[in-house]
C-alpha cells in the first residue's frame, strides 16, 4: 500500500527540482577551473553559506524520517541528538579545533593526520573514511529507493539511478560547490516542505501543550526518567546519553567526519570557518520542531481512535519511518504534496552528493596522490576528483542493490559510525592538544580503538558477552549499546595512545607550530569587536542549549 | 581569484528562484482549487494551506531574489 498519491502539480514541481539542481551544476562548472575549486569550493564561501551547508549535510531524508518514527517509540528523549548530541561538539569544533585544521590550509581531515602525526595514520583514516563514506552512500540510496517505492509507489530501479545519475552529473561539474549549493536549497525546502506538517499539527490538536499533555509523561521529559532506565523508552541511563552520546559519539562525529568538516574548510577565512559549526548549532536546535513534533503528533492522533490516523505496517510489524509520510498525507493538498516529496528527495540527494563530495577528495589527495602517484600535477588531481567522483557513485549503486539483496546490511550502520569516528576524535583531541603525543601512538592507538569497536559490536551481536557487560544496566536497548560501545572504543583508543607515546619517538616542536596547543601563534586568531567574536555567538547558542533543556527536563 | 574573472552569483539568488517558482505553482493551483471548489479530502483543507503557504514561499523567494538580483561573489 502506498501513503501519498501525486497529482500533475506535483510532479511539475518534482520535475523542475531535478532540472534547477542539474541546470546550477552546469551554471557552477564556469567557475570551476581549479583543483581548489572542485575540492574546496574556492575557500570562497561566507559562514552563513558554510553554515548551512554543514547542518544540512547531515539533515538527510533518512534522519528525517527515522527520527520521526523515533519520537513516535522513544518520546523526547530523541532530542538529545539535536540538543547534547550535536550544540556542544558543534561549538567545541568553532572555537577550539578549527584554527587548527584551518591554519594548515590542509583539504581534508586525514591531511591534518598527516601534518601532525605522519603519512601512515593518515592513509589508515583516509581508507576508513572512503570505506565508511561509500558504504553509507550505497545503503542510503537503497533506502530511498525503499521509501519512495513505499509511500510513493515509484519504480525502485527508476527513483534509484534517476537520483544516483543526476548527483552524479552535477558533483562531477563542479565538485564540492555545487554539493553546497545544493545543501543548502535541501536546507530551505525541508523547512518550507516539512515545517507545515508541525504547523497543521498544533492546529488540529490545540496547542503545542495540549500534545505534551496528551502523551504519556516520559515521553514528554528530556532528563527526568533518566535515572532509571526502565522508566524511559529507549533504556538508556544519563551515563549513557552524556558520556556515549554527548560526549563520543557527538564529538566523533561533529569534529571529525570530513563529510560535516569539509564545509567549514569552504570557508573564506578563518572567523568563517569558526563561525560555520557555531551558527549551524542555532539550526540544529531547531530542527526538533520539525521531527520531535511531528513524531509527537503521530503518537498522539494514532491513540485517539476518532482521527482515522495509523501508521502504515509491513507483514503486521508497524514501520515507525511512516509517521512523517502519513502526516504528509493527512494534512497536505495536491502541490503541497510535491513540495514535501521534494523536500525528502533534496535530502536524500543532497546527502549523496554531501558524501560523494567527500569521498573523492579523500580518495584524490590521502589515497590516490599520498600513496598512487605523488607526483600527479594539479590539473591531473582535478581530473582524478571527477573519475572518483563517478566511480563513487557506481560503486554506491552497486552497494545499494547489495544492501537490497541481504538487508541485514542496515544493521551494521551504526556500527560503522562508531567504528571510524569514536577513536578518531581520541586521536583528535590527544593531537590538537597535547604536543608529546607521538605518530605511533595515534596509529596504534586509532588501530586499538577501531579494532575493539568492532570486535565489541560482534561479540554482543552474536552473543559471546552480555551487552550488561558495556552498559552496566541490566536492561538496554540497541542504541543503548551502540552509545556504551562508542565510549568504550574512544576510552580504549584515548588510552592506547598515551601509553604507545609514552615510550616511542616524538616530532620535534617546529614541525608542530599551528598544528596543537600551545605551539600555535595566538596572533594568529583574528581579534574582532566582542560582538563580531565566534565565542560570543558560541554563548549565546549555549544559553538556548541550557533552557532548552531546562524547559523540556 | 584570478581564475574566476566573471563573477557568480550568490547562493540566495537561487534559493529564491526556486522558492518563488514552487511558491508560485502551490498558491496558482491551491487558488484555483479554492474558487472552482474542488473537493479536498486532507485534515484541515477549509484552511487552504496552500494558498498561504504557498504564497509565503513566493513572496520570501521574492524577498532573496530582490536582494540578490545584482550581488555577485569572486
Amino acid at each position: 500500500m502506498q501513503a501519498i498519491g501525486l497529482h500533475g502539480v506535483d510532479w511539475a514541481i518534482i520535475l523542475f527540482y531535478f532540472a534547477f539542481i542539474i541546470g546550477l551544476g552546469f551554471y557552477l562548472k564556469k567557475y570551476t577551473k581549479s583543483e581548489d575549486d572542485f575540492f574546496l569550493a574556492g575557500r570562497r564561501n561566507s559562514s552563513w553559506v558554510a553554515g548551512l551547508a554543514f547542518l544540512s549535510a547531515n539533515l538527510g531524508a533518512l534522519e528525517l524520517l527515522g527520527m520521526t518514527g523515533n519520537t513516535f517509540k522513544y518520546g523526547m528523549f530523541v532530542a538529545h541528538f539535536y540538543w547534547i548530541g550535536a550544540v556542544p561538539a558543534m561549538l567545541f569544533l568553532g572555537i577550539f579545533m578549527m584554527p587548527f585544521y584551518y591554519s594548515g590550509r590542509i583539504k581534508s581531515v586525514p591531511g591534518y593526520l598527516k601534518l601532525r602525526f605522519d603519512e601512515k595514520t593518515r592513509v589508515l583514516n583516509g581508507f576508513s573514511f572512503a570505506l565508511m563514506t561509500l558504504l553509507v552512500s550505497g545503503i542510503n540510496l537503497y533506502a530511498m529507493a525503499l521509501v519512495l517505492h513505499t509511500f510513493v509507489g515509484w519504480n525502485w530501479d527508476v527513483s534509484m539511478w534517476a537520483s544516483a545519475i543526476t548527483v552524479a552529473v552535477y558533483v562531477t561539474l563542479s565538485g564540492l560547490m555545487s554539493a553546497i549549493f545544493t545543501e543548502i536549497i535541501q536546507f530551505f525546502l525541508i523547512w518550507f516542505g516539512l515545517f507545515l506538517v508541525s504547523i497543521l499539527g498544533i492546529v488540529e490538536i490545540g496547542s503545542l501543550s495540549e500534545i505534551m499533555h496528551r502523551v504519556p509523561e516520559a515521553f514528554s521529559k528530556l532528563w527526568s526518567t533518566s535515572g532509571d532506565p526502565t522508566q524511559n523508552g529507549m533504556m538508556v541511563t544519563w551515563g549513557g546519553i552524556v558520556l556515549g552520546l554527548g560526549f563520543v559519539l557527538s564529538f566523533g562525529y561533529w569534529t571529525t567526519d570530513f563529510l560535516v568538516v569539509q564545509r567549514a574548510f569552504s570557508a573564506k577565512n578563518l572567523r568563517s570557518a569558526r563561525m560555520t559549526p557555531i551558527i549551524a548549532s542555532f539550526f540544529k536546535m531547531a530542527v526538533p520542531f520539525i521531527v520531535i513534533i511531528a513524531g509527537l503528533l503521530a503518537l498522539v492522533l494514532s491513540k485517539d481512535p476518532n482521527s482515522g490516523f495509523a501508521l502504515m505496517t509491513d507483514a503486521g510489524k508497524t514501520n515507525y519511518d511512516s509517521a512523517l509520510p502519513m502526516l504528509i498525507a493527512r494534512y497536505f493538498p495536491r502541490g503541497l504534496v510535491g513540495l514535501g516529496i521534494t523536500a525528502l528527495l533534496a535530502g536524500f540527494m543532497a546527502g549523496q552528493a554531501g558524501n560523494i563530495s567527500a569521498f573523492n577528495t579523500v580518495w584524490t589527495y590521502d589515497i590516490y596522490h599520498s600513496v598512487i602517484n605523488r607526483k600527479a600535477s594539479p590539473k591531473h588531481l582535478l581530473w582524478m576528483g571527477r573519475v572518483a567522483t563517478v566511480a563513487g557513485i557506481i560503486i554506491s549503486v552497486a552497494t545499494a542493490y547489495w544492501a537490497k539483496s541481504m538487508p541485514t546490511i542496515m544493521d551494521y550502520m551504526q556500527a560503522i559510525f562508531s567504528w571510524v569516528n569514536a577513536p578518531l576524535f581520541a586521536t583528535m583531541l590527544l593531537g590538537m592538544f597535547v604536543k608529546w603525543i607521538t605518530p605511533n601512538g595515534a596509529f596504534w592507538g586509532l588501530i586499538a580503538g577501531m579494532g575493539s569497536s568492532f570486535a565489541m559490536y560482534l561479540a554482543v551481536k552474536f552473543q559471546w558477552i552480555s551487552t550488561s557487560l558495556i552498559t552496566f544496566s541490566k536492561v538496554a536497548s540497541d542504541m543503548a549499546a551502540n552509545f556504551w560501545r562508542a565510549w568504550w572504543a574512544w576510552l580504549i583508543c584515548f588510552v592506547v595512545t598515551i601509553v604507545v607515546s609514552l615510550f616511542t619517538k616524538k616530532k620535534p616542536d617546529e614541525e608542530l607550530v599551528g598544528l596543537v596547543k600551545g605551539l600555535t601563534r595566538e596572533t594568529a586568531l583574528e581579534k574582532p569587536v566582542w560582538y563580531k567574536r565566534p565565542a560570543f555567538y558560541a554563548v549565546l547558542s549555549l544559553v538556548i542549549f541550557v533552557l532548552l533543556n531546562i524547559y523540556f527536563w | 581569484m584570478a581564475t574566476n574573472v566573471k563573477k557568480m552569483k550568490p547562493i540566495w539568488f537561487f534559493v529564491g528562484v526556486i522558492l518563488q517558482v514552487m511558491g508560485g505553482l502551490i498558491f496558482g493551483i491551491s487558488l484555483y482549487d479554492w474558487i472552482a471548489g474542488v473537493e479536498s479530502r486532507t485534515v484541515l483543507a477549509n484552511l487552504h494551506p496552500g494558498v498561504w503557504w504557498g504564497g509565503l514561499m513566493s513572496l520570501a523567494g521574492f524577498v532573496f531574489e530582490l536582494k540578490n538580483i545584482n550581488a555577485s561573489i569572486e
